[in-house]
């Protein structure tokens, strides 16, 4: 039988208790890089609404995760992303990288990020997607780093529509991937890893 | 041909979330199935960076953190390059490393090991591949360690290794272990991973051609992120 020609990809590991020190060195103690990456996710003039979003990362035991680094990737206003397969990518909000790393407290687990609200983005089959902050979470004791979303709780009803909603089969569990506003532009998202409320995770 | 979606990552090479063996992952995995997604534009794109990004030093861990001197270890070269599961290079992408220094010892404030802090070693680096997936850091050869899983548990030396590709959905970090390193099969986090040879894939092996004479010994690690399929034939957008 013939062999086919692919690799295979690299297996994940743990980032591991000092994930901090390649990724965020300033949170570990240091200063090393002229710039720290991912500290702001939309910088100041990047035209749309400008929201808070803070939460902890519980354990399956209910204890705030303290050491957990999470990577968010989102469209700008209008639901454009910086990026070259994004067909709409020339009129992306100037100066807008759509990227950031947020970290927890040390000693709280809280984190807290401010970014401005995406617009919605269009799915395979041509219809919306409801705004969406694409997140990723590594720790300690993470083995693969593990992917969610954010939604808004505002967007009802394009949740209704939403196709990856959608396709989430225990309808108890969208609640998981939609934040509470807490006061205006500002908004609770609690992740839960394990047990009661688990947050629903995403073969990406 | 029109680049379309990442191949399904294949779950059977990577360490499953929850894995007695590893104690942290027990209350820290998931225990519901994984959504499964057909990926959209939020997949296939993600972060770009540029040479703006990175600083003239950030790839070389012996002089990033120049306190008057040099740090103490073994001085190696680690190069190698960045692919996607097709062969091909994944060019202008950010490759990040974190690391403990020759004694095993972490300069982060959580890490109170007694082995000794080195005022010349901070112990990151970050660079981007060229155009070919190639990078190259120069550090130092991190020393092993022991941690609370079991009493007497210890890492293999490793270098953790970040990458990012060209989508989000590419998104990996990993360890980086040395030949010849007898802890390897010993390590609980090495033995999460249930595949032999996605554990060998993981080890960096000595490459005396890219050694420099008089300074420092080479490693080479080639890191595979996801490959993404090329068709000819339009994809059924509207699914079944
Ligand atoms: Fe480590």
């Amino acid at each position: 039988m013939q062999s086919l020609p692919y690799l295979r990809e690299s297996a994940s590991q743990t980032a591991g208790p000092y994930v901090h020190i390649g990724l965020a060195p300033g949170a570990a103690g240091f200063h090393t890089f002229e710039t720290e990456l991912g500290q702001t996710l939309a910088p100041a003039g990047v035209p749309g609404e400008r929201v808070t979003i803070e939460g902890q990362v519980f354990d399956g035991l209910g204890a705030p995760i303290k050491d957990v680094l999470i990577e968010v990737w989102q469209a700008d206003a209008n639901g454009i992303y910086p990026h070259p397969e994004d067909p709409r990518m020339a009129d992306c909000a100037p100066g807008f990288r759509g990227w950031g790393r947020v970290i927890s407290d040390f000693d709280t687990g809280l984190f807290k990020f401010e970014t401005i609200k995406p617009g919605p983005v269009p799915s395979r089959a041509g219809r919306m997607q409801a705004p969406h902050l694409n997140l990723w979470l590594v720790s300690r004791g993470i083995n693969i780093g593990l992917n969610t979303r954010m939604y808004f709780p505002e967007d009802a009803a394009a949740h209704a529509a939403d196709p990856v909603l959608g396709s989430i089969e225990q309808r108890a569990r969208v609640a998981t991937l939609i934040a509470t506003a807490t006061g205006p532009s500002t908004y609770r998202f609690d992740i839960r890893l394990q047990g009661d409320g688990e947050t629903v995770f995403i073969d990406v | 041909m029109k680049p379309a979606e990442f191949y399904m990552r294949d779950r059977s090479l990577h360490p499953p979330a929850h894995h007695p063996g590893y104690k942290t992952s027990v209350p820290r995995s998931p225990r519901n199935a994984l959504l499964t997604l057909q990926q959209t534009v939020s997949e296939i794109t993600g972060p770009t960076f540029g040479h703006s990004d990175i600083g003239a030093l950030d790839n070389d861990l012996t002089l990033n953190f120049n306190h008057g001197g040099l740090p103490v270890g073994e001085r190696i070269i680690l190069q190698g390059r960045v692919l996607d599961e097709n062969n091909r290079p994944v060019p202008n992408t950010l490759v990040e490393i974190w690391q403990a220094n020759a004694s095993g010892r972490y300069r982060h404030k959580k890490d109170a090991y007694l082995g000794a802090l080195d005022p010349n070693f901070g112990g990151c680096g970050r660079t981007l591949t060229d155009a070919n997936g190639h990078y190259a850091f120069r550090t130092i050869k991190p020393g092993p360690y022991p941690w609370l899983n079991y009493v007497n548990s210890w890492r293999p030396a490793h270098i953790h290794v970040s990458v990012f590709g060209t989508s989000f959905s590419q998104r990996l970090i990993t360890q980086l272990y040395f030949e010849g390193d007898p802890l390897i099969p010993k390590c609980p986090i090495v033995q999460t991973i249930p595949d032999p040879q996605a554990v060998q894939q993981l080890i960096a092996v000595l490459d005396l051609n890219s050694a420099v004479p008089m300074d420092c010994l080479a490693y080479k690690f080639d890191i595979v992120l996801r490959g993404r399929r090329s068709t000819l034939f339009e994809n059924r957008l509207e699914g079944n």
